[in-house]
């Protein structure tokens, strides 16, 4: 790049062959935008189930909308009484009147008490529906088999326990309305035509009009209101990019170039809200000219009558009353129309989810041992995530309590598989895992929980004080045995230099730690659990050598006098074991202690003397070779 | 809050990182300032101003030809019993009044029609006006201020806030004066129809007006209250998910489940109160209405019978009430906005009225790359949200230019980092002055300043996009050669090549992932293409295996020789053959030299962290045999 670049383009001579291989915010995703039916038996069975608790507040929240629409319509009916009994001309009744008046005080208190109970109970149902609901998700996911969470990426899982049940909410609030205008247009259309047939039908010959005009108008307003929708999250999305990138933005220079892309993307969120904002405004003058014609057909029929004597011209004032309510929840009605298809789509994909199935369940008859011993034994294992993978193979090995075992091999080997099974993550195909002298399948899983303690490569913490995150599940740990278990790891130096010790709070996933501080504070997690078994992970990503050094401490102190079976990355981990097990395609090639194998002079002797700092970092080509070459290369 | 005078114009490097709490408070400047924006867009608020003013006059013919029809048809019934009247006209007294109705409610609708729609759009164009600026100012402000600010924040502001403040030109300023319109000419014409009536009937109009925006403000602060209760929620939620493995291993769904229920049943509760604070003032606004219309009904009765008014003046009146409704409804909506244009407008004038720390001088130039010789001369740097006397870096001077590569090493917090983030002047240095070919890299443009430099970050940021992309980040029409060499050179062009979709393959949120060390090595390729006559690699491959990091180094052995270069690593073998070595502990330069001379020291500090690693088994890797 040359020195007096200041135009936003750095080539300005290239930029008419083509535009620049550029971008700004990220593909929203199309699956979660999907429109299906707005009515969904199979949802709206499963939505029942939820509302069983609630029966009684559901038979009050319906009596009170039946008073309520009652009341509602009776409303009109007394000022239309009040005025052809007390106000007819000649026959003026002030008692009458006073009489009417008292009713009309009578039915409006009724009806705001069943206005107020409707409401409570109806908003009230869906709040508790709403939490269930989110609570039912989430309980589940607690209990669902890994293999499906592998699967799923958490963000997905997040729009579902969020996104999908703000839709529901949106549905549910708006649908409160909705009844109390379904049961009120009803009303409406029974008292008028109760009230004279022939003006009733005249006046509601408008309907089917607007009806036809909101069919037509419907699906190209929705096709106009998505565009807006895409348009808003396209813009949001190029400026979450903005936020989150503006290092590497400001580094490498790309800000005219961005806010051209953004400034174009802006441009189209406008011009298609406009859009959008045309359909919505248009409905306005045609609603407000069908409410008139109704009106109009009021008057200039429902006059004639009153000339004919064969109306009364307090039906003729009440007639108008009616009208002019009538058409309220027309409107409103059909704005929900989309509401109801988003609610039906998000349900099912919260269905989805407590649907998932649970594989691995606890026998009717697990043991919950005490205590262990903890042995370690594989028995003809053969296990894989899909059918017909296999990914471990026949694996049988024992580990001795007291003993710490170092799992190697290259990348893919089934290293973690191995791991993940002594915990009893997944079932295995064939043979048996059996660990303190009990099939994993034979004992509660909360009773492997206890007995082994697991500490991950990545040294997941979570937003919590640094105690909180020491102690965790082991809720009984007092304040001494965190502090113990941090000083053993080396982690308490660290932690009293902070402002608030151990009482300061974690950002998200410990951002405010350094990725050594990170370890060191699940080695410490690890060590309150006291647990007989402990399964490990090392990391393999590189820290400054300092770290290194206070992370091979730690690990020391952490695998004393515990059975420990070690996925091991680092040469030091490795030696320091007391046998390895050396894995490739699911199968235990080799076995033994350190020395051994590189006497055997095979794959682990061969691997070793490539001399990477971990058995991941081989390139595949090297490996390939080793694992091919059988040792002709000393 | 201060006002506007005041706030304005801040220099982003020493406002506090959670400077905005304080908007809550009703600020009028603000109000102004929104409404200003928007009589920018004169046509078009003329337009929307005069059509809320029409549309409101023919809402309230519609009462008015409603009572007129009520007592020609009353009219019509006293005749035809006496017989006195022409039926013929008084049916076409009757169509006449019904085609007025009509006439004015397609009117009615027409100009609302235009109100609405002008009004949405000038807050739309506000809308796109504040989006761009904003998006502007995020871009030109400086790193410490980044650094401090929470990007979810950020986020809100962008988009929360940007709503709220549209959504002012509509609910807040069309519609009061729709509301003013409708309240007041329906009052001229019912005070000129009976003054008492006049008055009942506009009873409820106060109650209304006053217990909605009480509401309203109550709602605010529970709805405010429940968001961060849900806020906190999600939070749980998605670490619960994130680290489901942890979870397991600790066997700690119970656990969990209670750390849940806790924050939910917390939220619960203050929703079901807001549902209760909403249910009551809605019903009770209701109410209220209804009783001011049995009032109206009992003291227009009563005036019907006493023949001071007449039936159609009665009607008239109760037509009015039903017209007013809605509105008086919506003077809560009227208030909530106004409460959130304040607040969302507070909240983002506050980024947009600040002033980067870094820019331009006034009178800078384009810098003059000739050899690329970049100077740290006494050089002392202090982190402004830190306190006075703590000094991350103290009187660093050395020189690194092409043929001479830097290496600098250090224990962690030693201020290795900081060194590379003042080459490119993302902060200031507080002492002593960088120059690169002899110009201070503070008189000249940030621009030519930028792609003078190209750091490797530690950590790189990808973005959603394919590879070719990710890699031609910085230079956007560089050719495909162009972007396969720079693979190439970092060791990224096989990986790619192997990919179904090769270069176009998406990376980043939701692309495919790539490990630490595939991360580092596109990071290496993006900032290798632009060609930059400076190289600072900020521990740029510590998560690349020794390997790759050697073949790396071997193939930029060409690229590098007219380049001067910074390489900053905790691992030695990353740096070891720099032709000086800086080792920084503590801000200092505590010792410097080649590698050679630094392993003469005896318990030098560069001596003892070679020992460390040679025993790890990382530093042998570059100099096999000798270690």
């Amino acid at each position: 790049m040359s020195t007096e670049t200041t135009s936003p383009a750095p080539h300005p001579s290239e930029q008419q062959e083509r535009p620049p291989l550029a971008v700004v915010g990220s593909q929203i995703d199309q699956d979660e935008e999907l429109f299906g039916r707005a009515f969904d038996p199979w949802v709206v069975k499963r939505f029942l189930t939820y509302l069983a608790p609630y029966k009684t507040r559901i038979a009050l929240g319906v009596a009170a909308v039946l008073t309520f629409t009652v009341t509602q319509l009776t409303i009109p009916l007394i000022v239309r009484a009040a005025i052809d009994h007390a106000l007819v001309e000649g026959a003026t009744d002030i008692d009458l009147l006073h009489w009417f008046i008292g009713v009309f005080a009578g039915v409006v208190t009724l009806n705001y008490a069943a206005n107020h109970l409707m409401e409570t109970t109806v908003s009230k149902t869906a709040q508790n529906l709403l939490f269930d609901l989110r609570r039912a998700m989430y309980a589940h996911l607690q209990v669902v088999s890994l293999s499906f969470m592998d699967k799923t990426e958490v963000g997905r899982l997040m729009s579902r326990l969020q996104g999908d049940v703000y839709a529901l909410q949106e549905f549910l609030e708006s649908s409160i309305f909705a009844i109390g205008d379904i049961v009120l247009l009803f009303g409406i259309v029974a008292v008028m035509l109760s009230l004279n047939p022939a003006l009733g039908g005249l006046t509601l010959s408008v309907v089917p009009l607007l009806l036809l005009v909101r069919i037509i108008w419907l699906p190209l307003a929705r096709k106009a209101f998505m565009a807006a929708r895409e348009a808003s999250s396209s813009v949001n999305g190029a400026l979450a990019e903005n936020v989150h990138g503006i290092r590497a933005i400001q580094e490498l220079g790309r800000e005219d170039v961005n806010f051209k892309l953004f400034e174009s993307k802006a441009r189209t969120n406008l011009l298609t809200h406009l859009t959008a904002s045309k359909f919505t405004n248009v409905m306005i003058p045609i609603v407000d000219t069908l409410t008139g014609s109704a009106m109009a057909i009021v008057i200039v029929l429902g006059g004639s009558m009153v000339l004919d004597q064969s109306l009364d011209i307090g039906v003729m004032v009440a007639f108008l009353f009616y009208v002019q309510r009538f058409f309220d929840p027309i409107r409103s009605l059909t704005l929900q129309y989309s509401i109801m298809q988003r609610a039906m789509a998000a349900g099912q994909r919260i269905f989805e989810v407590t649907d998932v199935d649970v594989e691995v369940r606890d026998a009717p008859d697990a043991e919950d041992p005490a205590e262990i011993d903890g042995a370690i034994e594989f028995r003809g294992v053969t296990f894989g995530y899909e059918p017909g993978k296999p990914v471990l193979q026949d694996i049988s090995f024992k580990v001795a309590p007291g003993e710490t075992v170092a799992l190697v091999g290259p990348t893919g080997s089934g290293k973690t598989s191995t791991t993940a099974l002594v915990h009893r993550f997944y079932d295995v195909w064939q043979g048996e895992v059996i660990v303190g002298g009990r099939d994993v399948r034979a004992v509660t899983q909360h009773s492997l929980g206890r007995h082994i303690a697991m500490v991950l490569q990545e040294p997941f913490l979570f937003s919590a004080t640094i105690e909180e995150n020491i102690r965790y599940a082991t809720a009984g740990a007092s304040h001494e045995q965190v502090v113990a278990a941090a000083t053993a790891v080396g982690a308490h130096d660290f932690i009293t230099r902070l402002p608030k010790g151990y009482a300061t709070e974690l950002d998200q996933r410990g951002s405010n730690l350094s990725l050594g501080q990170r370890q060191l504070l699940s080695f410490a997690r690890a060590l309150v659990a006291d647990a007989r078994i402990l399964v490990l992970d090392e990391a393999t990503a590189s820290v400054d050598s300092y770290t290194e050094l206070e992370i091979q401490r730690a690990l020391a102190r952490l695998l004393e006098g515990r059975t420990a079976l070690v996925i091991a990355h680092r040469l030091a981990t490795i030696r320091g074991a007391d046998r390895i097990i050396v894995l490739q395609d699911g199968r235990i090639v080799e076995e033994g202690s350190h020395d051994a194998l590189i006497a055997a002079n095979g794959l682990y002797a061969r691997l070793y003397r490539m001399n990477y700092a971990s058995f991941d970092d081989i390139p595949p080509e090297e490996l390939e070779r080793a694992l091919s070459d059988g040792g002709q290369r000393t | 809050m201060a006002s506007p005078a005041k706030r304005a114009q801040r220099v982003d490097a020493e406002v506090d990182a959670d400077y905005n709490t304080d908007v809550s408070k009703l600020d009028t400047s603000v109000l102004w300032r929104i409404t200003a924006m928007a009589f920018r867009h004169r046509a078009r608020m003329a337009v929307a101003i005069v059509a809320t003013l029409c549309a409101g006059g023919f809402q309230l013919l519609v009462p008015q030809y409603l009572g007129q029809a009520v007592d020609q048809a009353r009219g019509l019934l006293a005749g035809a019993t006496s017989g006195s009247v022409d039926s013929a006209a008084a049916e076409a007294a009757l169509l006449t009044t019904a085609l007025l109705l009509l006439a004015a409610a397609i009117a009615r609708g027409v100009f609302t029609m235009m109100q609405n729609y002008q009004g949405e759009a000038v807050g739309q164009l506000i809308g796109y006006h504040l989006r761009l600026d904003y998006y502007r100012k995020l871009q030109s402000l400086s790193m410490s201020w980044h650094d401090r600010v929470h990007t979810g924040d950020l986020m809100t502001r962008g988009i929360l806030d940007i709503e709220g403040v549209r959504l002012w030109v509509d609910t807040g300023v069309l519609r009061s004066i729709l509301l003013t319109v409708l309240i007041g000419g329906g009052a001229v014409v019912l005070f000129h129809n009976d003054s008492d009536l006049a008055l009942v009937a506009l009873s409820f109009v106060p109650i209304v007006a006053v217990r909605a925006s009480i509401a309203r403000l109550k709602l605010r602060d529970t709805w405010i209250a429940l968001q961060d209760q849900m806020s906190i929620l999600t939070k749980v939620m998605e670490e619960n998910l994130g680290g489901i493995r942890v979870v397991r291993a600790f066997a700690a769904q119970a656990h969990e489940m209670i750390r849940y229920d806790r924050i939910s049943d917390t939220a619960l509760a203050i929703a079901s109160r807001r549902v209760r604070l909403f249910v009551l003032s809605t019903t009770q606004m209701t109410f209220v209405y209804f009783l001011a219309m049995g009032l109206t009904l009992w003291v227009g009765g009563a005036k019907v019978i006493d023949g001071t008014i007449t039936l159609g003046q009665l009607t008239e009146a109760l037509a009015f009430m039903l017209i007013l409704q809605m509105p008086v409804r919506q003077i809560g909506w009227m208030i909530n906005s106004i409460a959130r244009a304040s607040t969302c407008g507070g909240r983002l004038f506050n980024v947009l009225d600040l002033i980067p720390s870094i820019a331009d001088a006034p009178d800078a130039k384009p810098l003059a790359v000739t050899e690329g010789v970049v100077r740290f001369e006494g050089v002392s740097f202090r982190y402004p949200s830190h306190a006075k006397d703590e000094r991350t870096l103290s009187d660093i001077s050395f020189e690194a230019r092409p043929g001479h590569m830097i290496g600098i090493v250090g224990p962690p917090g030693a201020g290795k980092t900081t060194i590379a983030q003042l080459i490119g002047r993302y902060y200031d240095v507080s002492a002593g002055r960088i120059t690169i070919d002899g110009q201070d890299i503070r008189e000249v443009t940030l621009r030519s300043l930028r792609d003078a430099v190209s750091i490797v970050q530690q950590e790189p940021f990808l973005f959603t996009a394919s590879i070719d992309h990710n890699v031609a980040y910085g230079d956007p029409w560089a050719g495909r050669p162009n972007i396969e060499r720079s693979a190439q050179m970092a060791q990224l062009h096989n990986y790619v090549k192997a990919l179904p979709q090769a270069y176009q393959t998406l990376v980043g949120e939701r692309g495919v992932s790539l490990s630490g060390g595939q991360r580092q090595r596109l990071s290496i390729a993006r900032a290798l293409l632009p060609e930059a006559k400076v190289l600072v690699f900020d521990d740029s491959t510590a998560a690349v295996d020794a390997a790759t990091e050697r073949r790396i180094r071997e193939a930029l052995k060409g690229f590098v020789a007219d380049r001067a270069v910074i390489v900053i690593a905790h691992r030695l073998s990353s740096l070891m053959h720099a032709d000086e070595i800086l080792f920084v502990e503590g801000g200092r330069i505590v010792e410097r030299g080649s590698h050679d001379a630094l392993m003469t020291v005896p318990d030098g500090r560069y001596r003892q962290l070679y020992d460390l690693q040679a025993r790890g088994g990382e530093a042998k890797t570059d100099r096999e045999g000798t270690a």
